[in-house]
């Protein structure tokens, strides 16, 4: 993982003391509530229904065993006990204390965490791939970008007032595990004809309440050329994006409106003169981050498939759990565990305290100490040798981690909503619950296969509706809460946003209505199809039907 | 409102002629893109300083051609959130090669002044008690600079391979 040099070191503490001042000069009135607000929300800081919501960045989604403890301390000493992990991966606490944040940002920034930029209109925390630097797929691991591109954003003085939020996410393997459609830059790692790794830049996605999938910028990018690139896009960004309407500044909005020919000559342009600047990467700093993300020492080990498969033919519940928890490593002899935050009845990403300290001592016993963040809100181990597998799965059991649901039908994506989200209008934890409740049968999840839900509780889209398998959006009708499906969506390769499939329905028949289309999934499905191959061969009418033809019995809404 | 600029306040020497339709004949004067396409030749060929006021919807390649002629640009902050001035700014100095004064003008606070300075600005109109405070604060906060801008600062990519070349 990256540590921090001198440099970084010093800069965060800087900026924890600048908050400091600034938070000393609202509560003596200095700053009206409208001049601190950004301050505020560039440092992660959120108004909530009631009280300020923090929010911190997990660095592309890797997490060493003493950042997560440290989270555990500020769930603690800072909130009431647990933390919640979101679908950009980051954690929030719901119940934060203004005048206390300097002091807890202190104390993140003894750990290498902060929370600048996780909010406010300005570069986000970049997101990347949860399994980088172990995925079988991978060309290079992307987090060496990512922390180039985490140093060229933090404080960027052109770019701190944008028109509105901007997400960057950066893959390396050709299965996409970072949604990078869906971003407001897209890098996808690829071999050109003459066989070198460079990106696809990808421009302009984003969910919301206007989706759109991002459009390619840039065939093939030189990587030394990365930082001079995005800040190129920036540039037109900042200097074109519409301020008029905040529902119409993200870069999506510009990018379609100007269209993305247009738009690419200008980045083009602005980008040929600045190429050879000072924001060309050197070599000796992609060596030095590059030494970071070196791979851990691995032991070579012998092959166990033999043994695994006799302990899975031995338990059923071992089988199911590594069926659908466990993924490919690079190296022989290791696998990925993923910890569900699923468990029947658990609102998605939460956990407690005790379960953070807890997973950061299994990181260290079982997996080198390493932790990572996933966007559907789940947690991995990366570096488990396959022989412990079995072992770690019953200590994973112990602490309800171990639900055998990832990307299954309960894996259920959600966003805060009503309970806690100002900008919210409908409870959407509910209904996850109700589904993970609804879905307990494991033989049922397995027989389904990949499956991917996401509700949110407004169009807002935090959590991702739009590129769910089945997507979930709160409305409020009257005064009353209803649940509108869209079907057929994908933040993968190939990515797609799910489409209307009818009226909005009751809180209470959602569960039966997901039930409704699994069932004719399961009957029309062909050999080897997963949920989204049947939905993109069929069309969305026998689902329709199934939800709400004549010879459904319960009428909804 | 107080102008600030290297580490004084000092007196404006330039009359904005902001709604004016007479134009002085003598004396430093500030006129906004309009007045100037009207007035472009007498104001071109005008012996004392002329400075331009730009709103945050007109991009300095508006006036690239005509930068020779004048003494001082003003970049508008309507509101603090509108950020394209920085932009603005930045392009000015890289770009154009701009050298003159760089102006921040409108909704300009303490909290921007750092982010101001890196993208080449050089002179401030702030709206507060202490102007020179303020600058203060604003420049002390800081001594790492990740990104190349066009106050020329060494970044830390820079320093941290200095000694290897």
């Amino acid at each position: 993982m990256y540590r921090y040099d001198e440099f970084d070191h010093k800069l965060v503490a800087e900026r924890v003391e600048q908050l400091r001042r600034q938070v000393k000069r609202r509560m003596s009135g200095e700053l009206t509530e409208d001049q601190f607000k950004p301050l505020r929300l560039m440092n992660g800081l959120y108004m909530q229904l009631h009280a300020y919501m923090l929010r911190v960045n997990v660095p592309y989604g890797s997490l060493s065993s003493a950042q997560m403890r440290k989270f555990a301390h500020v769930a603690r000493r800072y909130d009431k006990g647990f933390g919640h992990f979101t679908t950009r991966q980051n954690i929030q606490y719901n119940w934060i204390k203004l005048e206390e944040t300097p002091d807890l940002l202190a104390e993140l920034a003894e750990v290498e965490v902060t929370a600048i930029q996780s909010s406010g209109n300005c570069v986000r925390n970049i997101t990347s791939d949860h399994y980088a630097g172990r995925a079988k797929d991978e060309l290079e691991d992307p987090r060496v970008y990512c922390e180039l591109l985490r140093q060229y954003s933090v404080l960027n003085p052109e770019f701190s007032y944008l028109p509105r939020k901007f997400k960057i996410a950066v893959t390396g393997s050709p299965h996409d595990r970072a949604a990078v459609a869906l971003h407001d830059i897209g890098l996808r790692m690829h071999l050109n004809e003459a066989g070198q790794v460079g990106f696809e830049v990808l421009v302009g996605g984003g969910q919301g309440r206007t989706p759109f999938l991002a459009h390619t910028i840039r065939e093939w990018l030189e990587p030394e050329h990365l930082l001079s690139y995005v800040e190129a896009i920036l540039r037109v960004y900042n200097i074109h994006g519409r301020r008029d309407n905040i529902h119409k500044a993200r870069i999506k909005i510009i990018v379609n409106q100007m269209g993305i020919d247009r738009y690419r000559e200008l980045v083009e342009a602005d980008f040929e003169r600045i190429r050879g600047s000072a924001l060309k990467i050197p070599q000796a700093e992609l060596d030095r981050i590059n030494a970071y993300f070196a791979p851990p020492e691995y032991e070579e080990l012998e092959d166990i498939s033999g043994e695994l498969a006799a302990l899975r033919a031995a338990d059923e519940r071992f089988d199911r759990w590594v069926g659908a928890n466990v993924a490919a490593h690079k190296v022989p002899g290791y696998s990925i565990v993923n910890l569900s935050l699923k468990a029947p009845g658990r609102a998605p990403g939460d956990m407690t305290a005790d379960a953070m300290d807890a997973v950061a001592d299994l990181a260290d016993r079982y997996s080198m100490g390493e932790i990572r963040v996933n966007h559907r809100q789940n947690l991995s181990f990366v570096d488990v040798r396959q022989c412990e597998l079995h072992t770690l799965w019953q200590k994973l059991e112990g602490l309800e981690l171990a639900t055998p649901n990832i990307n299954r039908l309960s894996d259920v994506v959600c966003c805060p909503g009503l309970d806690f989200c100002s900008l919210a209008n409908s409870r959407s934890i509910p209904v996850a619950q109700d589904l993970s409740r609804h879905f307990i049968d494991v033989d049922k999840l397995a027989l389904v296969g990949d499956f991917t839900i996401n509700i949110s509780g407004c169009m807002n889209a935090c959590g991702h509706h739009h590129v769910g398998n089945i997507g979930i959006l709160g409305v409020d009708k009257r005064g009353k809460e209803f649940f509108q499906l869209t079907l057929g969506g994908s933040s993968d390769e190939g990515a797609s946003l799910g489409d209307r499939l009818g009226r909005a329905l009751p809180q209470e028949d959602v569960p039966l209505a997901v039930e409704a289309i699994v069932a004719a999934y399961l009957d029309i499905r062909e050999e080897g199809e997963r949920f989204l191959d049947t939905y993109r061969r069929v069309g969305i009418e026998p689902f329709k039907e199934a939800v709400y033809g004549p010879s459904v019995v319960r009428a909804v809404a | 409102m107080a102008l600030v600029r290297g580490n004084a306040v000092v007196e404006d020497p330039f009359t904005n002629l902001a709604g004016r339709e007479d134009i002085p004949s003598s004396g430093a004067i500030i006129v906004d893109l309009e007045q100037w396409r009207a007035n472009r030749d007498a104001l071109a060929g005008r012996a004392d300083p002329v400075g331009i006021r730009l709103r945050s919807d007109q991009p300095p390649e508006l006036i690239a051609a005509e930068l020779g002629f004048l003494d001082m640009v003003a970049l508008e902050f309507p509101a603090f959130k509108d950020g394209r001035a920085y932009s603005y700014a930045r392009l000015l100095r890289d770009q154009y090669g701009y050298t003159g004064e760089i102006r921040a003008v409108g909704d300009v606070l303490l909290e921007q002044l750092h982010f101001m300075e890196r993208t080449g600005f050089d002179a401030f109109e702030l709206d507060s008690d202490d102007p020179l405070r303020d600058l203060q604060i604003a420049r002390s906060e800081f001594d790492v600079w990740y990104q190349p801008s066009a106050d020329g600062r060494m970044t830390a990519i820079e320093l941290r391979h200095q000694r290897g070349g």
